[in-house]
């Protein structure tokens, strides 16, 4: 592979980087008037990137053609359908923010720049064929999202937030680093297929170890039980549309960086890793329903539920089948569709002074006083908790689904039954938004993009939603099927 | 009627309806719920004038490709097809039964409502497995807002209930159901109908499902979130509730576990028939003591459900139309004793029974329509109920004298316990001014009662046009169950007719006494 040909892979890294610098330059020199241009221009970039990355999906392009770098750059379809969610949710974090940060006049330019370069970092993430790479791309991701976190330096909440994100963020890169030279160690290489090939006779000890502390550093990243705590903090504390950006962007790149690990690299060892992640998945389901329980602020609940939702996604990966990774895909894209009309629908709650109202009580009676929101917000309860006709049902199906395929009938069983505990707190929003007395607390009026988002949201959790399916499980497949091919 | 898609048409309505009421102003919703219950209802008796009884077993048929994993499939047989008609001809009176009650959030409520009707038909109509969940599970969020929003004062718990309680059995339902499409390779209903599956599997395949219509059903040990979501229904709740949704677990049983699962279905056989006579006599006993009418009518719901499971695990042609015309009149009685309680109600806003009496001087017509829903809900002859019962009974019979004799218990005791209730309800002296001071029907109330009873009473004399466009799916069902049936304890002996063979058959019986010994 020559250098050109690897430069023309990296285009929409390329793009990204250039286009980051370009506008960080025009933030230094036109200050905060400009946030609102640079925002504009930044949401342009990502349409771009998104437009580089889908000939690759459409053609499901895979192999050493798509490889840069001596192969520690992958633009495969697995990567594009990563990069098309990463890119998408990076520019609705964008398109939301200005409503948020405007009342509190902390609409800064800083703040589209580092979503593109949390984007970079992501997308890299996603394209990583080396542990190297992997680990560049999630430090350049780390980085902006810590700032992110802390972007209101007014408030005291969102710098906890910021600094806790850090602190934890911090430990998990580190026991990530330490397995990455551990699994360098014995197997001595770092490129993904020279692992795989490494571990195919049979796994050491001190591998294992390694394997077990890459994991654990991923799944801090993915908010998976037991690494699970930063969560609550982080989306309670950072400003809504950073929030919403962790609880999509974030997790699309971190789940897709723990596909590519643990199905290319360690694939070929799936039976040492899967008791962990059959952990994992049951307890994320377990405690992240239990804890949403108790919870009376609706962004903690908001980020139990995405504990919770992360262990159906790893329901997917336990099976470690193509099946498996493309039911992980299919969800990932719902459920990003479900966060992203959660969150904006969140945003959309604002007293008279346009405040936000989070606390799950002031919701009270909703229906009666903004029915529209009311109705919307259900739609994303009844969704996440899995309810159909909501299109939220048809992720986890596909995920279980794939589970009965592979024969992990028990463990579908048990996930499945545990999902009924998550209804109930999903059930509680429902039933103050809907039963109580209304509070007469939301009365603030909407931003007209944060509308136009909800309604193109809830019409993708709405049963129109089933008429998607072909089209998503085709290329959730052919995504799916790169990640097994490339060893 | 060739392609012509009634039955996406009669799902369609409704959920048009749904959509418009939510924007609509009270007035305005009403008569749109009432005229898309009744274009429905129209649409009912056309499917129903065209369904050709002895043709095809699947009639109706439609089936488009557009979803991964399953088919948008729908198709009726007779079964599907009686219940359906069951489903929208209820609506209607349900839309009038809360025409006056309900005056907060009329919009939303007939939007539920409307929304829960094409989630009946869709589950009557379904021909691929999954799209049946998807319409069997989507039942809960209607039912769960209307109990909620618009229920009783304990409305919340109950809501909660019914919510979690449905949706546990039907999880377990659902991983059954991937597993059997993964195993035959099909999502086709039909198809899975006469797939045979390993006896060893069938049976947890098996118990799955019995999670799922147990509960729906619902059948003893988990019957209890019926009264209380009765009680704090609103009374068309209750009617739907009663009529139709605990209609679907039924038709599960009848659909899936027995032509899917027939060595399963006669493995427990035996703990259905407990399970079934514990709740004959339990419940109706509970029934007996309640002060509470609504409360009352569901614990005789659970009690008569039973003798439907009864009869459809009797593994014959009478028990198993038996079981379809019970739930039928069921549907109706039960849903027009929920009406007669609700027109009480609107009233005297109370269902304690001890606040009424001596109705029969101030409201002898109410009287007289309450006394023939009574009596059809007991089982006296020439109503619905009698018909249903007799053939269930009859069958239950065949495989077990003992069970019929218990189940039969159900019968006697279901006159106690309706019939106490009328007495103190309708009987004896006014003991309280205001229940005396009650007017009578009004004319509203007419339009709903006259077409109930007239239903009951058709029901009643000439169970023929119902049982007509079962009879032969029953026979199908009952020809695939065969290779399953248990043997059956009376052991019958045919009587001699003629003295030459007298003889003969006292020999047998001596043959069939040694071989005793």
């Amino acid at each position: 592979m020559d250098f050109a040909h690897s430069l023309r892979l990296i285009a929409p890294e390329e793009t990204l980087s250039v286009a980051s610098l370009v506008l960080l330059l025009v933030a230094a020199w036109s200050g905060d008037k400009a946030a609102r241009l640079i925002s504009i221009l930044a949401v342009a970039v990502l349409v771009t990137c998104m437009a580089l990355v889908v000939p690759a999906l459409s053609n499901g392009l895979a192999g050493p053609d798509v490889t840069a770098f001596g192969g520690q750059y992958r633009a495969d379809a697995f990567a594009s359908f990563a990069k098309l969610l990463i890119y998408g949710s990076s520019a609705a974090a964008l398109i939301i923010a200005p409503a948020f940060f405007d009342r509190l006049g902390q609409m800064r330019a800083e703040y589209p720049v580092l979503i593109l370069l949390a984007a970079l970092g992501m997308g890299m993430m996603a394209s990583a064929g080396d542990l190297l790479t992997l680990y560049i791309g999630l430090e350049l991701n780390s980085l902006a999202s810590y700032v992110l976190a802390a972007f209101l330096r007014t408030d005291g909440r969102s710098a906890e937030s910021g600094l806790k994100y850090f602190v934890l963020g911090a430990l998990a890169s580190g026991i990530l680093l330490f397995g990455v030279s551990l699994i360098y160690g014995f197997t001595g290489t770092t490129s993904f297929p020279g692992i795989s090939a490494a571990l195919a006779g049979g796994v050491s000890a001190g591998a294992v170890f390694g394997i077990v502390f890459v994991l654990a550093g991923l799944a801090f990243k993915i908010a998976a039980v037991p690494f699970h705590m930063w969560t609550p903090d982080v989306y309670e504390g950072a400003p809504t549309p950073v929030t919403t950006f962790f609880a999509t962007a974030s997790k699309a790149s971190a789940l897709a960086l723990l596909m590519r690990v643990a199905l290319e690299a360690f694939g070929s060892q799936a039976d040492t890793w899967r008791q962990i992640v059959i952990f994992a998945a049951l307890a994320s389901i377990v405690v992240g329903a239990l804890g949403a329980i108790g919870q009376t602020n609706i962004k903690r609940l908001m980020a139990y539920s995405s504990i919770n939702n992360v262990g159906f996604v790893l329901i997917g990966l336990a099976i470690a089948t193509p099946q498996g990774a493309a039911a992980m895909l299919t969800y990932l894209v719902i459920y990003i569709a479900m966060s992203l009309g959660g969150f904006v629908a969140i945003l959309m709650l604002k007293d008279e002074e346009g405040r936000p109202v989070e606390a799950i009580v002031n919701l009270s009676g909703l229906s009666r006083t903004r029915p529209w929101l009311a109705l919307a917000l259900a739609m994303v309860m009844f969704s996440l908790a899995g309810i159909p006709p909501l299109f939220g049902f048809w992720g986890k199906f596909v995920v279980f689904q794939a589970a009965v395929q592979a024969g992990f009938i028990p463990l579908a069983a048990i996930g499945i039954a545990a999902s009924v505990i998550g209804a109930f707190y999903y059930l509680k929003v429902v039933k103050i938004m809907y039963f109580d007395e209304p509070a007469g607390v939301v009365t603030g009026q909407s931003d007209v993009a944060h509308r136009a988002l909800l309604i193109a949201m809830a019409l993708v959790m709405s049963p129109l939603g089933y008429l998607l399916t072909k089209w998503l499980d085709g290329l959730a497949t052919t995504a799916a099927n790169t990640l097994f091919l490339a060893v | 009627m060739g392609g012509f898609p009634i039955l996406s048409l009669m799902l369609l309505v409704p959920l048009l309806g749904a959509i418009a009421c939510l924007k609509l102003e009270a007035p305005a919703a009403r008569t749109v719920a009432l005229g898309a219950t009744l274009i429905d209802f129209v649409l009912g008796m056309v499917l129903w004038a065209n369904f050709d009884i002895g043709g095809a077993q699947w009639q109706f048929v439609e089936r488009y490709e557009i979803f991964s994993a399953f088919s948008y499939a729908l198709g009726i047989d007779g079964i599907a097809l009686v219940l359906i008609i069951l489903s929208v001809f209820l609506m209607p009176i349900c839309i009038g039964a809360s025409w006056i009650s309900v005056n907060k959030r009329v919009g939303e409520y007939m939007a539920a409502f409307l929304l829960m009707e094409t989630l009946m038909i869709g589950v009557f109509a379904a021909q691929d497995i999954y799209l049946f969940y998807i319409m069997f599970e989507a039942g809960l969020i209607p039912m769960y807002l209307i109990i909620g929003v618009w229920g009783g004062d304990n409305r919340i718990y109950a809501s909660y209930k019914f919510f979690l309680y449905t949706l546990l059995g039907s999880v377990v339902m659902l991983i059954a159901m991937l597993w059997m499409v993964n195993e035959a390779g099909t999502t086709d209903i039909p198809t899975l109908m006469a797939y045979d599956f390993a006896p060893g599997v069938q049976t947890w395949l098996w118990l799955a499902f019995f999670c799922s219509f147990a509960v729906k059903m619902p059948m003893y040990p988990v019957h209890t979130w019926l009264p209380d979501a009765h009680v704090q229904a609103p009374t068309a709740g209750s009617i739907i509730l009663a009529g139709v949704l605990l209609k679907m677990g039924g038709y599960g049983f009848i659909r899936f576990s027995l032509p899917m699962f027939p060595e399963a279905s006669a493995q427990f056989a035996p703990l259905i028939f407990a399970l079934s006579m514990l709740a004959v006599v339990i419940t109706s006993l509970i029934a007996l003591v309640q002060h509470d009418m609504k409360k009352l009518i569901a614990y005789s719901s659970v009690a008569h459900m039973a003798i439907v499971t009864l009869g459809l695990f009797a593994f014959n042609v009478q028990g198993l139309e038996g079981s379809m015309l019970i739930m039928l009149s069921h549907g109706l009685c039960s849903g027009a004793l929920f009406l007669c309680v609700g027109v009480i109600y609107d009233r005297l806003h109370t269902r304690e029974i001890a606040r009424y009496g001596g109705l029969a001087i101030n409201m002898p017509r109410y009287a007289l329509f309450f006394l023939l829903f009574t009596m059809g809900s007991i089982g006296l002859p020439g109503t619905s109920g009698f018909v249903g019962e007799f053939l269930c009974l009859g069958g239950v019979y065949q495989v077990s004298t003992w069970v019929a004799l218990v189940g039969t218990t159900g019968i006697i005791l279901g006159a106690a316990y309706m019939l106490y209730l009328y007495r103190r309800v309708v009987f004896g002296e006014a003991k309280n001014a205001d229940a005396a001071a009650m007017p009578d029907l009004t004319l509203r109330e007419y339009l709903m009662m006259i077409p109930l009873g007239l239903a009951v009473l058709w029901m009643g004399v000439y169970p023929e046009s119902f049982i007509a466009p079962m009879r032969q799916d029953i026979a199908a069902l009952d020809a695939r169950l065969a290779r399953a049936k248990p043997s059956y304890d009376p052991k019958l002996v045919m009587g001699a007719g003629k003295p030459a063979t007298a003889h003969e058959s006292a020999g047998h019986g001596e043959a069939h006494a040694e071989g005793a010994h």
